[in-house]
């Protein structure tokens, strides 16, 4: 269970979180969703502790992130590709997290074979591809065998195989009665994995619904997801 | 791959992580990179191959009288500390801003929220490496500097006055050096503009203080860190430098507030 409440974030003259609330539940994949820059990655970010909001909290089963006892065995992050040391491998880097929650070393095999990279594991993990990067990330956040995920933008990158392959373990994964926030700027890659939806448009919640509610408002979801941002989208383009 | 009760599995009895679990990632983290050891190979090269160098150089015969009464073989054993300081400033620097340049340090801070209690933790292994292979390569550098040494130059003895405390406090340069870069590390959390402040620490205020008035000089200079291991390492005292231990204590002194100016860093702004 995650709840954010009144998450406010401005950074100097712009207000990139406004008044953010809302609730994700266990059991289901729910899915983030708004335009780039709506506000995503910084709100996973202050839900994680990572970045302070000016006003609100957040709160992950009921504490915050900080007073967590063992942060990797309660939740799992994926915030950006390639987030680690070039120079290590794959291996060593999960060791490494591993080791500050006294996570047994045998975990790391389980991720590694989870995410298909045992083959890769001792290789340096600069030389990886951007899906192989991705699948380190969510070997990363499955290492504590954590009951809450959060995945920022998880299939970029990925092939149409690695693409399918984590829908399918995300929805797994919330069967397990696991919470599950994943994020994206896509409402069809987002409506094949995600049951609930949070969305949002220039840091503001524009509805907390769930997908067959969405195309319910109209024949499309791509449709409805364009009236629901339509006026938060920090640009917009002309044909003409 | 999970069980029906997930992340509570063989959860261990302690309270939650803490300094040991997090200084056991911080080790991990630095034994795996390669870098970490090549710097510290040549930290141990440059202390040993440059007493070496100086020594068997020593020209003791064609001194002056005063030259000879100021000859300090113990001090001259150390004189590669001037460039051991900017390797181990190095090493120091990268141990946190190699963390924000890869977007790593954001998974560190996922896994142990407490950001005092990680660079605590870096630091005492940084700190613990860097004065083992410090001290080593210090008491490496002496015996082999005494060794290629010729006659009828003086030799030292550890148990000479001075001699002893001049290797230890040679050896414990480094680990002190690397550990005022990551705390400018912690503060400027960018590799090129961290070693550009460690270089303008070390090397260019040096010359901006020799513009200075001989009196105003004087003191100014001995708050340099490159004077305090001039003075640290002398078995004998040096003109107009304070003393061994009131350097080696200033320098612990900016190794604690480099720290902890790192330290607020990191907790105020957003990782």
């Amino acid at each position: 269970m995650i709840e954010a409440r009144g998450l406010v974030k401005r950074y100097r003259s712009t207000l990139a979180v406004s008044s953010l609330s809302f609730d994700v539940r266990p059991g289901t994949v729910t899915g983030f969703l708004g335009p780039n820059g709506a506000g995503k990655s910084t709100t996973m970010r202050m839900i994680m502790g990572l970045d302070r909001p000016d006003a609100g909290q957040a709160r992950i089963g009921g504490k915050s992130y900080a007073d967590l006892r063992w942060p990797l065995r309660e939740v799992g992050a994926l915030l950006e590709a390639k987030a680690f040391h070039p120079g290590r491998t794959a291996r060593a880097h999960l060791a490494g997290l591993a080791a500050s929650n006294a996570i047994e070393a045998g975990r790391v095999e389980e991720v590694l074979a989870l995410t298909g990279l045992e083959k890769a594991a001792d290789r340096r993990a600069g030389k990886f591809s951007l899906g192989m990067s991705q699948r380190l990330g969510i070997a990363a956040a499955l290492l504590g065998d954590p009951g809450v995920l959060l995945l920022d933008e998880p299939v970029n990158g990925l092939d149409p195989e690695g693409i399918r392959w984590i829908r399918n373990l995300l929805k797994h994964l919330a069967a397990q009665g696991r919470t599950v926030l994943v994020s994206s700027h896509l409402i069809s890659e987002i409506a094949h994995t995600a049951d609930a939806l949070i969305v949002i448009g220039q840091g503001r919640l524009l509805a907390q619904t769930s997908v067959a509610q969405l195309s319910a408002r109209t024949g499309s979801l791509e449709e409805a997801f364009f009236q629901l941002t339509g006026g938060f989208t920090d640009y917009s383009g002309s044909l003409s | 791959m999970t069980t029906a009760t997930f992340g509570h599995r063989a959860a261990p009895s302690r309270s939650g992580y803490g300094f040991r679990t997090v200084a056991r990632m911080e080790w991990q983290k630095f034994r795996t990179v390669r870098s970490s050891w090549y710097i510290v190979a040549a930290v141990a090269a440059s202390m040993i191959g440059l007493a070496m160098l100086v020594l068997s150089y020593e020209n003791y015969a064609q001194l002056s009288a005063a030259d000879r009464a100021a000859f300090d073989p113990v001090h001259d054993s150390f004189i590669s500390l001037v460039l051991v300081q900017l390797m181990a400033g190095i090493l120091g620097v990268l141990a946190i801003t190699a963390e924000f340049s890869s977007g790593m340090i954001r998974a560190t801070f996922a896994a142990a929220p407490r950001r005092p209690l990680v660079l605590a933790a870096k630091a005492a292994v940084l700190g613990a490496v860097t004065l083992v292979a410090g001290e080593v390569s210090a008491f490496a550098a002496y015996a082999a500097g005494q060794a290629v040494l010729q006659a009828p130059a003086p030799h030292a003895t550890l148990g000479q006055p001075g001699v002893l405390r001049a290797v230890l406090m040679a050896g414990a340069y480094p680990a002190l050096s690397a550990l005022i870069a990551l705390g400018l590390g912690a503060l400027i959390r960018h590799t090129a503009g961290a070693i550009c402040a460690m270089v303008g620490v070390l090397f260019v205020l040096p010359l901006l203080a020799a513009a200075l008035g001989p009196s105003v000089l004087n003191t100014v200079q001995n708050l340099l860190p490159h004077v305090m291991a001039n003075s640290m390492t002398a078995a004998r005292p040096l003109a107009h430098m304070w003393s061994p231990w009131l350097s080696f204590a200033l320098l612990c002194g900016y190794a604690v507030a480099a720290l902890a100016a790192g330290s607020w860093a990191l907790t105020s702004r957003d990782a």
